[in-house]
């Protein structure tokens, strides 16, 4: 456990020092967000009604451009075979990174949301469902993405193809995020979509680091 | 199984097979689509676009078929560590993405007179979309990873999680379609395929779904003919590059 801590807690360092940690995932949704209504158009009603679906896509975006670097720098100098040899299981090492990376872009943008859905004119009703809805179902795109972020480590040019592989993991996330906070602002039962969010996170939690792990397994046999 | 996995085996008994195995499906294929053509009568809604299912509907099954034996392919290819396996699955998927393109270009061409547009965000269409997106990465890893063991060992992985992921992605789509859809939308109805559909139209796309699935393993033992082959040729060249 005090290996899975020291790990969490050195990848949040990193994150801190190197990359300036949760803010410049601010700065990127806060730039997406400035965004939307420049290329869509200021119309108030038309910005309220892709609110909530513009806030998950722009998540799953900013996933997607952290994620290659997840594996990358531990496999360029040598510490992914550090941490293979340690006592910890590499699937927990994977965990770790995952907890590390979403505590660095998932959870500023859950809580920055309201915020930027309060620019985007989202209707009233959503904002408790929306974060609730992001703090559940974002550590999906770290769990996931991961996945593909093993299979590509060490890979010179493996963002691209990253974001080719986790897109088809990302969609029912997306979807079920999205319809969560949709159900909410139109008053119908959000449970649904809720609940079947949170099994997906659940889902990801159970079967992602095992799958990682065995992709990182490939690159460092 | 594993006694024709021996390469020298199936190329052995590849070569006896091909023969018949484009026969066949050039004699299924050919004829099953000169009657979808020329002698199915024309559909009493849809007219004559109704002969694009008879390509649209055999790609659809080949597109969701040759996942499903990429899979068993790679799950073997992890378990077994067996090279033929690999190339198997690699060999399969350039043809399973054609198969899902087939699928959706002729869909949308049949789309854009039937439903008045080349493209709807309906939950069939989005997640054929998503298994094309899936082949490409699959073919994504094999192009980009140099080593041809671990190549093969990636892809694999990535073929099982997209398994897995396959019913949830289905599920979610179906269940975002049904959220979001109004009621003017055309829809893709399954009952085309129901046992409501006449014979007389229901054959010739038997036939043809027959010939595909034919003419995919023709193609596939061609195309892993030749893949054993560059092996045998990259080993030659490396062992005299290092004498």
């Amino acid at each position: 456990m005090s290996a899975f801590l020291a790990l969490v807690r050195r990848d949040l360092s990193l994150a801190f020092r190197v990359g300036g940690g949760p803010f410049l995932g601010l700065a990127f949704f806060l730039t997406v967000t400035a965004l939307l209504p420049l290329g869509v158009g200021a119309r108030l009603n038309l910005l309220g009604e892709a609110a909530a679906g513009f806030l998950w896509v722009s998540a799953a975006l900013a996933a997607l451009l952290s994620l290659d670097r997840l594996f990358q720098a531990d496999a360029e100098d040598g510490s992914l075979e550090q941490l293979a040899l340690g006592d910890l299981p590499l699937e927990a090492a994977v965990l770790a990174k995952c907890l590390a990376h979403w505590l660095t872009t998932g959870l500023p943008l859950a809580l920055a949301a309201p915020v930027l859905a309060l620019m985007l004119n989202m209707p009233a009703g959503g904002y408790g469902a929306l974060v609730l809805s992001l703090l559940v179902g974002s550590p999906v795109f770290s769990l996931a993405g991961a996945i593909g972020a093993a299979l590509t480590a060490g890979l010179r040019r493996g963002g691209l193809l990253l974001s080719l592989l986790v897109l088809p993991l990302f969609v029912p996330v997306v979807i079920f995020g999205a319809g969560t906070v949709t159900a909410a602002i139109n008053g119908a039962e959000g449970d649904a979509a809720f609940l079947l969010l949170a099994a997906s996170s659940l889902f990801a939690l159970v079967l992602a680091p095992l799958a990682g792990a065995a992709a990182l397994r490939i690159h460092l046999s | 199984m594993l006694r024709y996995a021996n390469p020298k085996r199936f190329l052995d008994l590849s070569a006896a097979l091909l023969p018949w195995l484009w026969l066949a499906a050039a004699g299924l294929t050919l004829p099953g689509l000169y009657q979808a053509i020329f002698l199915v009568p024309p559909d009493y809604q849809q007219g004559d676009t109704v002969r694009i299912m008879y390509v649209h509907v055999p790609s659809a099954w080949m597109a969701s078929f040759i996942y499903g034996f990429m899979f068993v392919a790679s799950v073997v290819g992890l378990v077994w560590k067996h090279p033929l396996a690999d190339a198997a699955a690699k060999e399969a998927a350039p043809i399973g993405a054609m198969f899902t393109a087939v699928c959706l270009i002729t869909g949308a061409l049949w789309g854009k007179p039937m439903w008045g547009t080349y493209w709807i965000w309906d939950a069939r269409l989005t997640s054929m979309l998503v298994l094309l997106f899936l082949y490409l990465g699959y073919l994504g890893v094999w192009a980009a990873i140099e080593d041809r063991a671990k190549a093969a060992r990636a892809a694999a992985v990535l073929c099982v999680v997209g398994v897995v992921n396959i019913p949830i992605i289905r599920f979610s789509v179906e269940w975002w379609d049904t959220l979001h859809q109004g009621p003017s939308v055309v829809r893709f109805e399954g009952g085309k395929l129901a046992p409501s559909i006449d014979p007389s139209m229901l054959w010739p796309l038997l036939i043809v779904g027959l010939g595909c699935t034919l003419l995919f393993f023709a193609l596939l033992f061609v195309r892993m003919r030749t893949e054993i082959r560059r092996r045998r040729i990259r080993a030659l060249l490396a062992a005299q590059a290092g004498g």
